[in-house]
């Protein structure tokens, strides 16, 4: 299979071989360590075998669990998140630790990795009330706790706490998460869409990463099997494609459109893999987008629905940014809403639709709370699905606890809603400003052209290197944009992951850098950014 | 008529293969009983709080406050927390780049895996790296990663014990490997026995099978016993001698109900038999905050440490985890809580002492309770519970009973377990969810339900056995031995 992939010339083919290369394994997995001789039945006999033969694995080193012999998967995947890039910031932190001034630079600005609170973004007041009196459920009935909590945040705890059996917020609840608050989030979900939500299809997991490997388990039995995926994708997916052993089958987002999705380009990618004998099994579709930002019109949405539904696809419905909108001319709408609106039920479309606290406004990326909603799956393979999440017994019941709450915030009236919102517009409107700054800024750099941050938390701008530079990071073993990463910073001090990590078109080049550090901070990364580019060219134009 | 994207044919065959009785058909039997009304003990599974055990009280007010640090500046936060539990939400906060919000570093938060390791060395008496510990989002995701790493496909095998915890072997299905069970010995209290072990891995290798490491539980799980120092020194050993990763499942080690064998983890003796087994074996140790006597299942929080293994491996390990970004952080917190608890001369020392030594010593009496109130039972015979949460009685099922369960399409046990629920509302785990020797049948119950109800339970389940062994026996008394 190998060989048929080199003889292709497509871009998407040249990829899709990239991400589904195997690596070698040392052919020591079916290794016999004794002389196939009958198994010995009395135990004298058993411990004569062991110590007269030798049961040293065949790598040279004296460990059964080396590099050479673990999981080839493992080996195989990548996760550029907090890759490379990363792991050399944390060492100059440690030297600016050990020997300030040794860097032009004061401080590491992590601008890798979505973790808005990491880089000064508050929690929103209410949520955080709520979850600590749900830790201390004791105090809900002291005459004190009215002076340091606000009612509301009180009767919400309260009504949490009795949809909890016994009360326990330290027990393992249902491996779907907590009957009363799936109802809660079906409500949510319900009022977003306009179409009814079922709390049995909701299954709360630690993070939206954890449902999005469930779903790679289940539908990938082997290499033969392909999951279509946006490039540019969030590197969760192809590193949990090739964790449970299935193909990675791009499809290529369009730069010059605005990030543009184009159903003719998923035609072409899932029609080449079917040729190349790959059962695609679904379609990844992260909106709004990350790395690449752009919110998918209705239209394009439902496109998508149909397409899917032709073809017998199922759609993972990657959709943790969806309050994280920024242009008024775009909104986002969810793909099963849009599904529903063109009357298609449970047997038309089988779809997973993934939500986390993560990102929002919320930013709660630490506690780990998310779900995903299933719907038009057969009850067998509910079953399945129930099973594989029963065996993690279940999610943490404060991220579960958080969900519900971001999913049915204040209401207009409540005690907390003034602040709730204050607080919500205020992270929002200052997210939409900082997407805008960092966009203009980098396309006025020499070379680089970046598409507008309709949403999410990223930039993706394109670099043009020239050739001096790409030969450059070619002497020094590395791909031109890591090579563009790192010497931007050992000169900024500013974090951001090089494109490849997210893939790209081959021959393009990309970074991704998040609009996350506070807004008073910016003007001086622009700053240090915009020097370090102009002395960069400086070096290497032509 | 397109074509279904997905159906029950299509999906991994892994997945179908791997099952967890633990919530599987007894419980579902019996959640769909609670719904139409009927009162369910449900002692299916390790978790305390479910059952009224009440959480410790100060660590959860040390969450509280990180997960709301706006009341450390309120005035009145002295009314509702006290200053210990206020000065170390501050501690705790302060190791945090951002709060409970923010991922950690993908291992955890350096602070905490720092007073792991320094609790570890206190522990064990030898030094501990923090940089080998590795917090997840509870023990069970951090088996599931490292057996992730060490299993490629079904030529590489895991040695089980038997009787296990299945999510060894739903995890081991799942990644498509392959479980060599080892059996513990009933007769001699579960007792691991060494050319059981060789013999195992022998027959594996016959059969081509590469195997690659030993999960050893203790306490055990649903067993109970608690190895003995030779034991371990025994098993460490063998992995020398068979060249095997040791997984050291010690997330009960706080539950130990009898003097003779207090509790010894691997490490530690793995330390103490020196070079070149305490350089070469490597060892991989599991912790949870779930069990023990703070019983927070809940918080999903756990820990692994690693010892003896390559740097290059640990790379990888490291990337598997970065890939889910980080564990929960007020679990870590949790988790630090735990290995460092109140001292002498703290203000919530002397609660937190009372409460903790009230849960243990509760626990010890009601391992008591329940393995004296089973051994009373016609064909029942339970082993002690040394330790962990449960007890795991054999049930001599008559042959009739096994006929008719046969009859009705079921495995003998959880016949036998459906019955006991239906007419008790006692909701166990058939042993056949666990392994045991073939034809011989266990249920697995936890000793969790509160002590006042204990009693109570106990005659509920002898007056449903005894009727069932009368029921299927014959009429001269006889019964499978």
């Amino acid at each position: 299979m190998a060989a048929s992939f080199l003889m292709r010339k497509s871009s998407a083919v040249r990829f899709r071989n990239l991400f589904n290369r195997s690596i070698a394994v040392l052919p020591n997995q079916h290794q016999i360590h004794h002389h196939p001789i009958p198994p010995p039945s009395s135990s004298s006999l058993s411990r004569f075998f062991s110590s007269s033969s030798p049961s040293m694995a065949s790598s040279d080193s004296p460990f059964p669990v080396t590099v050479h012999n673990i999981n080839p998967k493992v080996v195989k995947c990548e996760y550029a998140v907090r890759g490379e890039i990363v792991t050399l910031a944390q060492q100059l932190q440690e030297d600016l630790k050990a020997k300030p001034g040794t860097h032009p630079f004061d401080e590491i600005i992590y601008c890798n990795i979505g973790n808005p609170q990491s880089l000064g973004q508050l929690p929103i007041t209410f949520f955080r009330e709520v979850l600590a009196l749900c830790d201390i459920p004791s105090v809900l009935e002291k005459p004190e706790t009215p002076a340091l909590f606000s009612s509301d945040a009180i009767e919400r705890a309260w009504s949490i706490i009795d949809t909890i059996p016994g009360q326990a917020t330290g027990a393992y609840s249902h491996s779907q998460g907590i009957k009363g608050l799936r109802d809660t989030i079906a409500k949510g979900i319900e009022e977003r869409d306009d179409f009814p939500a079922n709390p049995n299809d909701i299954f709360l997991t630690d993070g939206a990463s954890p449902a999005v490997h469930m779903m790679m388990q289940l539908l990938l039995r082997s290499e033969k099997d392909g999951i279509l995926c946006p490039i540019p994708q969030y590197p969760l997916y192809s590193a949990s494609i090739a964790l449970h052993g299935g193909s990675l089958v791009p499809y290529y987002l369009n730069e010059a459109t605005g990030w543009g999705l184009e159903i003719k380009e998923l035609k072409k990618q899932l029609d080449a893999a079917k040729k190349d004998g790959i059962s695609v099994r679904a379609l990844v579709v992260i909106n709004p987008g990350n790395p690449t930002g752009q919110v998918l019109s209705e239209e394009n949405q439902r496109d998508i629905v149909k397409f899917c539904k032709t073809e017998g696809l199922v759609l993972l419905a990657d959709e943790v940014y969806q309050e994280n909108v920024y242009v008024p001319e775009k909104k986002f709408h969810s793909f099963k809403k849009v599904a529903r609106s063109l009357g298609f039920g449970d047997k038309d479309i089988t779809l997973a639709s993934f939500q986390s606290v993560s990102k929002g406004y919320y930013g709660e990326c630490g506690k780990r709370g998310g779900y995903m909603e299933i719907t038009g799956f057969s009850p067998e393979v509910r079953e399945q699905i129930y099973k594989m999440a029963s065996v993690n017994l279940c999610s943490n019941i404060s991220g579960q606890i958080l969900a519900s709450l971001v999913m049915s915030p204040p209401k207009v009236g409540d005690e907390s809603y003034e602040l709730y919102r204050a607080e919500r517009d205020g992270i929002l409107s200052s997210l939409a400003r900082r997407a805008k700054t960092l966009e203009e800024a980098f396309n006025k750099l020499e070379g680089v052209t970046c598409n507008k941050a309709e949403g999410a938390m990223y930039l993706f701008p394109q670099i043009k290197l020239p050739q001096k530079a790409i030969d450059a990071a070619k002497a020094a073993k590395t791909a031109p944009d890591n090579f563009y990463c790192r010497n931007l910073l050992h000169a900024t001090g500013v974090v951001v992951v090089p494109g490849s990590g997210f893939g790209q078109v081959p021959g393009t080049w990309h970074f991704r850098c998040t609009i996350l550090p506070q807004e008073d901070k910016i003007p001086a990364i622009v700053n240090r950014i915009t020097e370090f580019h102009k002395k960069f060219m400086d070096q290497y134009r032509k | 008529m397109p074509p279904k994207p997905l159906d029950y044919e299509s999906i991994n065959e892994n997945v179908k293969r791997s099952q967890y009785a633990v919530r599987g058909e007894l419980y579902l039997r019996a959640s769909e009983l609670q719904k139409e009304g009927k009162k369910i003990i449900f002692t299916n599974v390790g978790n305390p709080h479910a059952l009224g055990q009440k959480p410790l009280s100060f660590p959860r007010q040390v969450v509280a406050l990180c997960q709301a640090p706006f009341l450390l500046d309120d005035p009145n936060v002295g009314l509702l927390f006290p200053a210990d539990a206020i000065a170390k939400a501050k501690h705790y906060l302060s190791m945090t780049g951002g709060g409970l919000g923010a991922y950690s570093d993908s291992r955890g938060l350096p602070g905490v895996r720092k007073e792991v390791a320094e609790f570890i060395q206190r522990r064990d008496g030898y030094p501990s790296d923090p940089e080998l510990i590795y917090l997840t989002d509870g023990a069970s995701k951090g088996v599931m990663q490292i057996l992730q790493t060490i299993i490629g496909g079904q030529g590489d095998g895991i040695l089980v014990p038997v009787p296990q915890y299945p999510l060894y072997s739903a995890t081991i299905a799942l990644l498509g490997g392959s479980l060599v069970p080892y059996y513990l010995e009933e007769t001699a209290n579960w007792g691991l026995d060494v050319n059981e072990l060789r013999q195992s891995v022998n027959q594996a290798r016959y059969k081509g099978i590469t195997v690659k490491a030993m999960v050893i539980i203790n306490p055990g799980n649903p067993t109970g016993q608690c190895l003995s120092e030779a034991n371990l020194r025994e098993v460490l050993q063998f992995c020398f001698e068979e060249n095997l990763v040791l997984l050291g499942d010690e997330v009960y080690q706080q539950n130990i109900y009898q003097d003779e064998r207090p509790f010894i983890s691997a490490k530690k003796v793995l330390m103490d038999i020196g070079p070149p087994i305490s350089k070469e074996v490597q060892l991989i140790s599991f912790h949870t905050v779930s069990k023990g006597y703070w019983g927070e299942c809940g918080q999903r929080g756990g820990y692994f440490e690693m010892t003896n293994i390559s740097p290059e491996t640990v790379d990888q390990i490291y990337k598997v985890a970065s890939i889910s970004l980080s564990p929960n952080v007020p679990a870590q917190i949790f988790m630090g809580l735990m290995v460092n608890p109140p001292k002498p001369g703290d203000i919530s020392y002397d609660q937190f002492v009372r409460e903790s030594k009230g849960i243990l010593e509760s626990l010890r009496r009601r391992a008591r309770i329940m393995t004296d109130g089973f051994n009373s039972c016609r064909n029942v015979v339970c082993n002690f519970t040394e330790g962990a949460m449960y007890s795991f009685p054999q049930i001599r099922l008559p042959p009739r009973a096994i006929e008719a369960a046969k009859q009705a399409g079921k495995v003998p046990d959880v016949f036998y377990c459906l019955k006991l629920l239906e007419a008790t509302g006692i909701s166990t785990v058939p042993g056949s969810g666990f392994g045991q020797k073939e034809g011989v049948f266990h249920l697995r119950t936890t000793i969790l339900p509160a002590e006042e109800d204990m009693p109570a339970i106990m005659d509920s389940f002898k007056k449903f056995n005894d009727e069932f062994m009368e029921q299927y026996e014959d009429h001269r008394g006889y019964s499978r031995m």
